[in-house]
């Protein structure tokens, strides 16, 4: 093995495991930032000696072990220094060794309810919301400053100090490491939840780019949501929000053109659509309808499923989806979400159905300069044969959008229409 | 990035695998599940139970197994990881299981790559 090879077998074995060294060790010294910092001085270790000596066969062990030597010699630095300013040595001795004994305990198979305490305290409310996307992926993902910053296209300054003023607030603020407490756990959950998708979306939202960091956040995001499946197993969302992302990245292959044009999803290629994901996802779906009734990602997972399962545009069940997203205007009530529900009812029921409730939209501050109104009412008047109402809609949509390839493709359907 | 990890056994001792290995295995894959990494996995029937396909000559035969290689696949694991190392460390728990848990026990895991949509530009 040259020497690049084995540093980078060291940091697969790094990737693997250091999330569940972190959260040991976490539960050892009470606090993440103190945690992370010994968990990165075991690694440093590892990269010096096992290119020498060779991977150990129990390479997190290894790990662990090592960190919490020098979690141990900080222990024992800090209680000499107490030792020194009270002069009791006997109550020094009495917490070394309980401070031993709890090393010993965190050293057991505690480590599913470390993992899911250290996911919890990065997702924290009281964290700003990158703060946490970008902890939780330092400590639950193992991604590096640098690479958390080129997925992001921010600045690893910025992000630096996003993961330290995070850290910070959760000493400051003395945010203990520990599960939420019953009546908090739904609240807490959901910020959980809510930092995986968005770090899935800041991936999918780049899927179609050259650089991989930024589509390499979706297979993170999905790997966290395994990783969260398989320690609340029983948590309908959970199972909920992975279907959610798995089904949405199945069809990754399939939506953009060589040229970087974005494929709306009629007009997918369905044979590119990732079948084991597409698997997955039904599968998971089954077992969060088993589990109870469906959330929020749940129901956006069974909309998704709905498009999964046809095999063509035009076998799509339009009238579970309408339903469906009736269901989901109830349980979060959105403009967005009653948007959407207006072109699954146009498919559904007819284009003049679809276009009440799309006009219903039209005093929605939130959705003044949203370019998807006027694109869904555009598509809904072609429909109906009014063109020329048709086409001043993409014409508005092509000005409100953002996005130059959106503007196209409003611009075109404009021009077709007059 | 997706990989499937096969094994293949070479030579191993008469008599079923130790209730220790078999342990250890499911141990091993509900740690890799958990973390994220296996999507799929299955232990393979011996190939007695099953037949080969082939085109020889213009001709299509079918036999039925056994196969007469050396090397009897026993099964297969579908990871999806970040890089390659990262099947190998897999591979390597994996097998290593096998070397300390059934003395006599030889053989190999292949790790190989799995395209994805990045190997293919769209159809244009």
């Amino acid at each position: 093995m040259t020497r690049a090879d084995s540093h980078r077998a060291v940091e697969a074995v790094w990737r693997i495991e250091s999330a569940r060294v972190i959260a040991t060790l976490a539960r050892m010294v009470g606090d993440v930032g103190l945690a992370e910092e010994l968990a990165q001085d075991a690694l440093v270790a590892a990269l010096e000696e096992w290119p020498r000596k060779g991977v150990p066969d129990n390479p997190g062990a290894w790990l662990t072990m090592t960190a919490r030597h020098r979690a141990i010699d900080q222990f024992r630095r800090r209680d000499t220094y107490q030792r020194k300013l009270q002069q009791i040595g006997r109550d020094m001795e009495l917490r070394q060794e309980s401070a031993a004994a709890e090393l010993d305990d965190a050293l057991d198979d505690h480590i599913g309810d470390d993992l899911l305490r250290l996911i919890f305290t990065a997702c924290h409310p009281e964290l700003p919301v990158e703060g946490r996307l970008a902890l939780t992926l330092r400590l639950l993902g193992g991604l590096s400053t640098a690479e958390i910053a080129r997925a992001f296209l921010a600045p690893e300054p910025t992000v630096g100090q996003r993961i330290s003023r995070a850290k910070r607030t959760l000493a400051d603020k003395k945010i203990p490491i520990e599960l939420p407490p019953p009546a908090e756990l739904p609240a807490r959950l959901a910020s959980v939840l809510e930092v995986i998708y968005l770090i899935f979306n800041e991936g999918y939202a780049a899927s179609s780019g050259d650089d991989w960091a930024r589509p390499s956040l979706c297979q993170e995001a999905m790997r966290l949501g395994r990783v969260l499946a398989g320690l609340m197993p029983a948590e309908p969302e959970v199972h909920g929000l992975l279907a959610l992302m798995e089904i949405q990245a199945s069809r990754i292959p399939a939506r953009t053109a060589p040229d970087g044009t974005p494929i709306l999803l009629p007009d997918q290629d369905r044979s590119r659509w990732d079948r084991l994901l597409v698997r997955r996802g039904l599968a998971g779906l089954h077992r969060a309808e088993q589990l109870g009734t469906l959330g929020p990602y749940g129901l956006q997972a069974a909309i998704a499923a709905c498009h999964a399962r046809a095999r063509t545009p035009q076998a799509t069940d339009w009238a579970r989806i309408a339903a469906l997203y009736r269901l989901l205007s109830h349980l979060t009530p959105s403009p967005v979400v009653e948007l959407n529900r207006a072109v699954a009812v146009g498919m559904a029921h007819g284009a003049e159905r679809g276009l009440e409730i799309a006009d219903a939209l039209l005093d929605s501050r939130a959705l003044r300069d949203y370019a998807h109104l006027p694109a869904v009412r555009g598509d809904l008047l072609a429909r109906l044969g009014r063109a020329d109402e048709a086409a001043a809609e993409f014409r508005r949509a092509a000005e409100l959008t953002r996005n130059a390839r959106e503007r196209e493709l409003f611009l075109r359907r404009a021009a077709g229409l007059d | 990035m997706r990989y499937l990890v096969t094994l293949k056994v070479t030579a191993q001792p008469d008599g079923p695998p130790p209730a220790d290995l078999m342990e250890a295995i499911m141990k091993l894959g509900q740690e890799a599940t958990e973390s994220g990494a296996l999507l799929d996995t299955s232990g393979l029937a011996p190939s007695s139970e099953g037949a080969r396909v082939e085109i020889s000559g213009g001709r299509l035969i079918v036999s039925d197994g056994p196969f007469a290689e050396a090397k009897e696949m026993i099964s297969y694991a579908l990871y999806e990881v970040r890089t390659k190392e990262e099947a190998v460390e897999w591979a390597s728990r994996f097998v290593r299981l096998h070397r300390d848990l059934w003395p006599g026990w030889e053989g190999e895991a292949d790790v190989l790559r799995l395209f994805g949509p990045a190997d293919f530009a769209p159809p244009a």
